[in-house]
């Protein structure tokens, strides 16, 4: 699904190099995760997937069903597949959430040549999505994350995911300002998508999310390289030890 | 004060250009001391302080400006909306293209016709609003519409109007100069609302009374003509009476020129005044939103909301002021000017004033300039939405404060689907 072969990027405004060498690769119907301290290159590799201004690529490859993502504007990332649910989802005062959701569907559906969906489809699918993650009516109608708590930002962002319905995920720490029932609540709706076609790569610096939503792989991120790779229990060793430990061995 | 010589000779030149029309008593003597206050005046120069960031130079020419006609390839606006039409072709009435001007609970004449009769209700109106309103700033070229209009309309409002008067005004020749002054008069309890469009002329001074007696109501909405190289002028005079309402609102797209002044005065208790404009302008545009507010009665509101969108080194201006009285108490006053400029070469000038002489009140006032917010911009273009409508949306929502002032949302929809349409034109 995704692949990302020896990613160097450096930051534009200042001669910084951020990712060194990231090479990952992300199957269908597999979750994977990235861990790591602060300043490991964990978000920047976010960024640059979906495309944020700032970042130039030095070295390497990322494809998406081999299809070059590095070379396409975000918006055509986005109707390719690719999904990033942010870390700090962004206001935006005048713009309905219920339009924003269905602009967003349908110029992803005629960018892939599909026919729009009507007003009256749109209105019965956003229902019974924002259901499930107790979105209610007055969430959907005002402007886009305005006014949102911390849950309910994050939970907004599942749910363009949920609509959206992207091959691949790429959730950057969804965990952060969550208490424990909006975590419970954004993780099944995560969950909810888990899916045979589907990508994820959960971006979070701590354990307790993977409670939620179970990885197959774990990677550990450190000074813009995955310096190790294994199963769920690589997670508890993290939350049992800390980096520290795991560092000093790869070092 | 004796005028400074170049004033002098630049307003005698203009009126050297017009002529006083005809009519009878009360018009001859409303049009003789409108003349009698421009020569006081004199007509306004760039050194004026209120003309400080638009140059009156080509509103105060002896002749209008060459002006191109423009055909806009779309249907005219509020042309869904079951109205009386009242349309003027370079500032000439078109009885052919008009409605019949009768209409249950209004009473609707023609300046050019009224002027001639000794005995009119507009009599005790006409000019008196725009004389008011000459202090404490001075609007000589209102004032010179009141001396030299050849025509315009006269509508008194007994009770509920049935439909929305919709003014028209189309321009066929490009060099024509129209001046026409309208007067409203809203009785007690009565209520209508009043539609503009269209470009009008070459050059258009355009001047409108409105008395809006004890709860009254008056909406307006106006969309300014799109022709590029039209040149605009227009005063609107408001008096507001007790627990009146006025809610106006004006678009403006294109027009190398134009300066819309707002000029409010709510003298009865607990009125209320909203004044909102939305334009947007690219290249070769200049648009003057000149606003003031004199609140001089108990417990009255007002609301100024005015957002511009600007490109290719267009140019806003804002200036907009509350006056609040000393016996104006609980009054509740609230400005805001934005303009959303879309690249570096585009400007915006603003000059916010409040001026309270009352302890009791609430205003506040806010003025901002600022370019596309791109994080915005970023996180509807990561979820597909292709950057030129990512960016049409946020312009739509930049605008939305100021159109939501439209209470009637048939009328507000058609004003939005312009604005969608300017805007897809600019891809």
């Amino acid at each position: 699904m995704l692949e990302i072969k020896n990613l160097h990027v450096s930051l534009e405004e200042e001669d910084k190099q951020i990712l060194k060498g990231v090479d990952l690769s992300v199957e269908a119907g597999k979750v994977h995760a990235i861990m790591g301290p602060n300043g490991s290159g964990k978000s920047t590799l976010s960024y640059v997937l979906s495309g944020r201004d700032g970042y130039e690529v030095t070295n390497g490859a990322a494809t998406l069903e081999s299809g070059d993502i590095l070379e396409m504007e975000p918006e055509e990332r986005a109707a390719a597949g690719l999904f990033l649910a942010f870390q700090y989802p962004v206001e935006i005062p005048g713009v309905g959430n219920m339009t924003f959701l269905r602009t967003a569907l349908n110029a992803q559906r005629t960018a892939r040549g599909e026919d729009e969906v009507s007003a009256a489809d749109f209105l019965k699918l956003i229902r019974e999505k924002a259901k499930a993650l107790k979105i209610d009516a007055d969430m959907l109608k005002r402007p886009v994350n305005v006014g949102f708590s911390g849950g309910e930002k994050k939970r907004n962002e599942i749910l363009q995911m949920a609509v959206l319905e992207p091959k691949m995920c790429i959730l950057d720490e969804t965990d952060s300002g969550l208490d424990v029932d909006a975590m419970k609540l954004v993780s099944e709706g995560v969950n909810a998508l888990r899916d045979a076609g589907r990508g994820f790569l959960v971006i979070t610096h701590y354990q307790r999310l993977l409670d939620h939503i179970k990885p197959d792989v774990v990677h550990i991120m450190a000074d813009g390289r995955i310096v190790k790779s294994g199963g769920p229990e690589l997670a508890l060793e993290v939350e049992n030890n800390g980096y520290a430990d795991i560092l000093a061995e790869v070092a | 004060m004796a005028l400074p010589q170049a004033k002098t000779d630049a307003t005698e030149a203009r009126l050297a250009a017009l002529s006083v029309p005809d009519g009878a008593g009360w018009a001859r003597t409303a049009r003789q001391s409108a003349l009698a206050r421009v020569r006081a005046m004199g007509l306004p120069v760039r050194r004026d302080e209120y003309w400080k960031f638009t140059n009156p130079v080509d509103l105060v020419a002896p002749a209008a400006p060459e002006a191109a006609l423009f055909d806009p390839g779309e249907a005219p606006i509020f042309g869904e909306i079951d109205r009386l039409r009242i349309v003027f072709v370079d500032g000439v009435f078109d009885p052919e293209a008009s409605d019949d001007l009768a209409m249950e609970h209004v009473e609707i004449d023609r300046l050019a016709e009224a002027s001639l009769i000794d005995i009119h209700w507009v009599r005790d109106l006409y000019g008196t609003l725009e004389e008011r309103g000459q202090d404490p700033v001075h609007r000589p070229l209102a004032a010179l519409n009141t001396a030299m209009a050849t025509d315009g309309v006269l509508i008194r409002v007994t009770g509920q109007a049935p439909r929305p008067i919709a003014f028209t005004y189309l321009h066929k020749n490009t060099r024509s100069d129209a001046m026409l002054h309208h007067v409203v008069r809203v009785e007690p309890g009565a209520e209508v609302t009043i539609l503009e469009n269209g470009p009008a002329a070459a050059r258009f001074n355009k001047c409108m009374e409105i008395d809006i007696a004890d709860g009254g109501t008056l909406h307006h909405v106006r969309a300014q003509g799109r022709d590029h190289e039209r040149r605009a002028m227009t005063h609107m005079f408001t008096r507001l009476g007790t627990e009146a309402t006025y809610k106006s609102f004006t678009l403006t797209a294109n027009g190398v020129m134009t300066r819309n002044e707002q000029v409010v005065e709510i003298v009865g208790d607990n009125a209320v005044a909203h004044v909102a404009g939305a334009a947007v302008g690219d290249g070769d545009f200049h648009h003057d939103d000149t606003v003031f507010v004199t609140h001089d009665a108990v417990d009255c509101e007002s609301r100024q909301v005015f957002k511009k969108v600007l490109r290719n080194g267009a140019t806003g201006v804002f200036q907009g002021k509350i006056l609040v009285k000393p016996d104006a108490q609980k009054t509740d006053g609230y400005q805001i000017s934005q303009s959303l400029l879309l690249d570096e070469d585009s400007q915006f000038l603003a000059k916010p004033e409040l001026e309270i002489y009352a302890d009791d009140v609430a205003c506040s006032h806010g003025s901002t300039s600022g370019a596309i917010d791109e994080t915005a911009l970023f996180y509807l273009r990561s979820r597909g939405v292709p950057e030129p409508d990512a960016q049409a949306l946020l312009v739509l929502a930049f605008l939305a404060e100021a159109i939501e002032e439209i209470e009637d949302e048939t009328i507000a929809e058609d004003i939005r689907s312009r604005l969608e349409g300017w805007l897809a034109r600019r891809r």
